[in-house]
């Protein structure tokens, strides 16, 4: 028996499909959850994907945050559910308060879609096993509100307990002072909470999965064979 | 325009002498005494509102028609054909059961006046069209042109824009994966702002804009209906600005991507249930057009209760309300036994559903407000007889001076050193430059089905996750070549679409168009626009390619100047396999560089004549369809064969600008030779059309060069792909780095 992954959809939710179908390359089974569900039909592990929840409006993730969906979600989560947050889903995941910090607008004010050199920070997540710590890679990002904010102290914190999970790096042998694409404070890229369970990113592993489409690296496939691995063997 | 009494139909046949504002609503004289004769007394209030917009040139396309039925007379045979011309967007076959649905469309005035909301609402509208043809939208492409790059309102136009492309298509999720980008100091005052979607389908999803069955219910659902963009079609897109009027601002709608991705959820939704009989988006005209070409093109007539359509100001007038182009709205014809289901699922997506009204089995459309008949009209007289004009054209007197004014005769660079200098400043230059700043600002990954997007020639997008089976598309114009000559400005333009569809391994199929032009009422123009529309229906003809719909914007012009003609075209093609497509990149060290095609001494209205001398005059590059689809089926055949590694076609700034991007996107560079016959200068700049460079691998070079030999394509081996410079033997060498430095920082430091 394979690993049940849900994939919320919220109004406004754009990479619910594509986050399915890394689930299933993965090799586990994607299990559709919508918004007003109530419970989250026993899947062993949620995935919040990218978009624009409610249109972004007021705040990204902030509508979304009270969905019915995110009541069993939040408790469950807290509980030791492994959660991923994926843009869209990081922001509602801090707005949720499951993860520390904010994001803000991008510092320069435009979107900005690209191929995103990351460093792996913290290989010992429920959905980042299938790394190692100091390996660097490639995913897709795309988003308008990236700026990922905290004030010192939790910055701090985070650092000192290893749980800024990604960094944004600049490419090899490239000068490029703008290798960190939104103005995250120290460049975080993604984070994980104290557990490990729920984890936070901006880029989209969803979108490297598969050697053709995109940017046709697949570096983001490890973080769904992490997490079956771990619930399978669990 | 509220009156008091009501303005009902008995109202008006009661009050014959009731003076109307038809001028003040766009309409001619004769037209007006037109809609009088049609009605046999004159019109209600409501029904002169619904005339106007739909009799305006944007709705009606009055002065293009007798033009545009080339497209029709002149059609190639084509089994891929679905739907053709009429509807809401034309459909092709693809294979495999699939179909595809797309449409180039423009919303250059409104992008004018109002930058963001003008570009955003021009990606809702053609993404809805494609919706109605039952379709899920699956990428956007977006040709653009604006004034000259430097020009300080470009800064306030070309940012808003693309900040509206982006913000509207990324929240739909949407992959933007082509189009284009083109300054010229023509478009100063009229920039282009074309915007193209794709939709994918299985056959038998397929919908048309019809209102059949009597008893049948209308239901409006989607946004509220608001007072934006009320005389929209008809006065933005129908008159040229002028400084003594106005501002029309408030005549831009405003767009809410949130809203439209609901309504794509719930439309499909729907469809997948089969609870849809007939459906029309609405867009330019809003429920004037929704309802009379629903009712037009259906077996019955309709009724309409107007008080039921939900407002978001209460205080609009009837008139108002049939002519708001408020966004995000659709209109759907529903069984009566399956209203309810309709409903609901259009609550599930929380969507403001209503029954504004039924088809019934007369022959009218006829729509109620507070009880009382304001509109009693033959639909087919609002939808489909409006004016037709004959409208007057010449040659201008100007054309031959600018044709004899030969771009071949400007001073060439004398030494190696002026040709590497120019080869840095061409692609340096702003139409050459990378548009990266620009395309990054689009999402090009959502869906997880973009096979290739910009800077690649064509987007791809696959259709099936098993078969690999895939689309791509191509836009393509050059309004400078159009201004030399309209009618093979128009091929030139198709050739470039249909080649750059093939170099990246797929077979065009079929052509959609958006015909930019000036005022239809300058004959000077209006040749332009019959010289471009018989040299695009000749050429489809030839190779083969319908058009399957389109568009046309006219009065695109400041005071006197037009800008060039600029016709665009959209050319759609289908791959097998998208695993065999060719991208424009240098893979690997070592392949051989080969060039297809005959080079000609060919500078007319070309990049190295715009760049170097600013100027444009002579004749542009000749066209020759035979030798553009031989091009194409060996592009296809080598890319399927695996015989090709990479391709690139070869367009504006010739042979020099496609070697360089090849290299700067593979990160490897080109150690090249100027062959037998040719001068470096010829080489490098000349824009003659029908030709592509492609790298192959030496493994198969004895393969490919028997395949070009025996099939007569010229192909010559001019190089190979090395190191990290450009080296032009006997010539010059750049770096990479050089060429990525002119390449790259041209556009963010003029606009960022």
């Amino acid at each position: 028996m394979t690993a049940r992954i849900g994939v919320v959809t919220f109004p406004g939710s754009l990479d619910d499909r594509d986050t399915q179908r890394a689930i299933r390359i993965a090799g586990a089974e994607p299990v559709a959850l919508w918004h007003k569900d109530k419970d989250l039909k026993q899947v062993d592990a949620v995935v919040l994907c990218g978009g624009f929840s409610y249109g972004d409006y007021l705040r990204a993730g902030a509508i979304a945050r009270f969905s019915p969906v995110m009541e069993p979600l939040i408790d469950q989560a807290k509980a030791g559910l492994p959660v991923l947050g994926i843009c869209n889903g990081f922001q509602i995941l801090t707005e949720a308060h499951l993860l520390p910090g904010a994001m803000l607008g991008n510092d320069h004010l435009h979107f900005i879609c690209r191929d995103q050199k990351l460093r792996v920070e913290n290989a010992e997540t429920a959905w980042t096993t299938d790394y190692s710590a100091g390996q660097e890679i490639h995913i897709p990002l795309k988003n308008m509100d990236g700026r990922y904010v905290a004030d010192d102290y939790t910055l701090d914190q985070l650092e000192a307990e290893g749980r800024v999970a990604f960094r944004y790096v600049a490419r090899d042998g490239v000068a490029d002072e703008h290798y960190n694409p939104n103005g995250s404070l120290r460049d975080i890229a993604g984070i994980t909470n104290e557990a490990g369970n729920v984890v936070g990113l901006m880029p989209h592993p969803e979108h490297a999965v598969e050697s053709l489409i995109g940017t046709g690296r697949t570096d983001g496939l490890p973080f769904f064979t992490s997490i079956l691995k771990k619930l399978v063997t669990a | 325009m509220s009156r008091t009494p009501l303005d009902t139909v008995e109202h008006a046949a009661a009050t014959p002498d009731v003076e109307l504002p038809w001028a003040e609503l766009g309409l001619k004289k004769d037209e007006y005494e037109r809609v009088v004769e049609i009605l046999g007394r004159r019109p209600t209030g409501a029904e002169l509102a619904m005339y106007s917009v739909m009799w305006s040139e944007h709705c009606s396309y009055k002065s293009s028609k007798v033009h545009l039925r080339q497209f029709g007379e002149k059609a190639p045979q084509s089994d891929a054909l679905l739907v053709g011309i009429g509807e809401n967007a034309g459909v092709v076959d693809v294979g495999q059961g699939y179909a595809v649905t797309f449409k180039v469309e423009s919303h250059n005035h409104p992008s004018y006046v109002e930058p963001y909301q003008g570009a955003a609402t021009g990606v809702g509208g053609i993404v809805r069209d494609i919706i109605a043809m039952g379709a899920r939208p699956v990428a956007v492409v977006d040709p653009l042109r604006f004034g000259a790059a430097d020009h300080p309102d470009t800064k306030r136009v070309l940012p808003g824009v693309v900040a509206g492309i982006g913000g509207y298509g990324n929240c739909l999720g949407l992959p933007n994966i082509g189009g284009e980008v083109v300054f010229d100091a023509c478009y100063q005052g009229n920039p282009l702002v074309n915007a193209g979607a794709i939709g994918v389908m299985r056959h038998e999803d397929i919908h048309l804009a019809k209102a059949s069955g009597a008893g049948n219910k209308v239901i409006l659902y989607g946004a509220r209906t608001g007072g934006d963009g009320i005389g929209g079609a008809s006065i933005l897109a129908s008159e040229t600005f002028d400084d003594a009027k106005p501002s029309k601002r408030p005549a831009v709608q405003v767009g809410d991507p949130f809203q439209e991705k609901l309504l794509i959820e719930c439309t499909l939704e729907a469809f997948a249930e089969k609870l849809v009989v007939g459906i029309q988006d609405l867009g330019a005209a809003g429920l004037s057009c929704a309802t009379s070409e629903l009712a037009s093109n259906g077996s019955g007539g309709m009724r309409v209760t107007l008080d039921d359509v939900p407002l978001r100001d209460s205080t609009l007038s009837p008139e108002e309300i049939l002519m708001s182009e408020s966004q995000e709205r659709m209109c759907a014809v529903v069984e009566p036994d399956k209203v309810e289901r309709f409903l609901e699922i259009c609550d599930k997506w929380d969507v403001i559903a209503t029954v504004i009204g039924e088809v019934t089995d007369g022959d009218r459309l006829e729509i109620f407000w507070h009880g009382g008949k304001i509109v009693d009209v033959d639909p087919r007289t609002v939808a489909h007889d409006g004016p037709v004009y004959e409208r007057p054209y010449a040659r201008p007197d100007w054309q031959d001076a600018l044709q004899a004014d030969d771009a071949g005769k400007l001073p060439r660079p004398a030494t190696s050193e002026e040709l590497k200098d120019q080869v840095l400043k061409l692609v340096a230059s702003p139409n050459q430059a990378s548009k990266k700043w620009i395309t990054s600002q689009y999402d090009h990954f959502v869906q997880g089905n973009t096979v290739l997007a910009q800077p690649e020639d064509s987007g791809m997008i696959r259709v099936d996750e098993e078969s690999g089976l895939g689309v791509a598309i191509a836009t393509d114009g050059n309004g400078r070549y159009a201004k030399l000559d309209p009618y093979t400005g128009a091929q030139l333009a198709l050739a470039e679409a249909y080649r750059n569809v093939a170099t990246t391994g797929a077979k065009p199929l079929a052509v959609s168009d958006c015909l930019n032009f000036g005022s239809p009422e300058d004959p000077a123009v209006m040749w332009q626009f019959a010289e471009a529309v018989r040299g695009l229906a000749d050429g489809c003809l030839q190779l083969g390619t319908p058009v399957t719909g389109g568009n046309v914007s006219l009065y695109n012009q400041t005071g006197e100047a037009a800008i060039h003609p600029t016709p665009v075209v959209a050319v759609l093609g289908v791959i097998d396999d998208v695993a065999r497509r060719t991208p424009v990149a240098f893979q690997e060290e070592g392949q051989l560089i080969y060039l297809l095609g005959d080079t000609r001494e060919e500078f007319g209205g070309s990049a190295w004549s715009q760049v170097v001398h600013d100027h444009l005059g002579g004749l542009p590059p000749r066209v020759d369809l035979e030798r553009e689809r031989l091009l194409a089926e060996i592009l296809i055949s080598a890319s399927r064969d695996g015989m090709i590694d990479s391709a690139h076609d070869l367009s504006d700034g010739g042979l020099v600008q496609a070697v360089v991007e090849s290299a700067l996107l593979g990160g490897k560079g080109a150690r090249l030779i100027v062959p037998d016959g040719l001068d470096a200068f010829t080489f490098l700049f000349s824009e003659s059309a029908g030709r592509a460079i492609v790298a192959v691998p030496r493994s198969e070079e004895v393969r490919f060069n028997d395949m070009c030999g025996a099939r007569g394509l010229p192909a010559t081996r001019i190089g190979v792909v090395d190191g990290d410079t450009v080296e032009i033997q006997g010539e010059f060498t750049l770096t990479l780095d050089e060429l990525r430095e002119a390449h790259e920082s041209t556009i963010p430091s003029l606009l960022a």
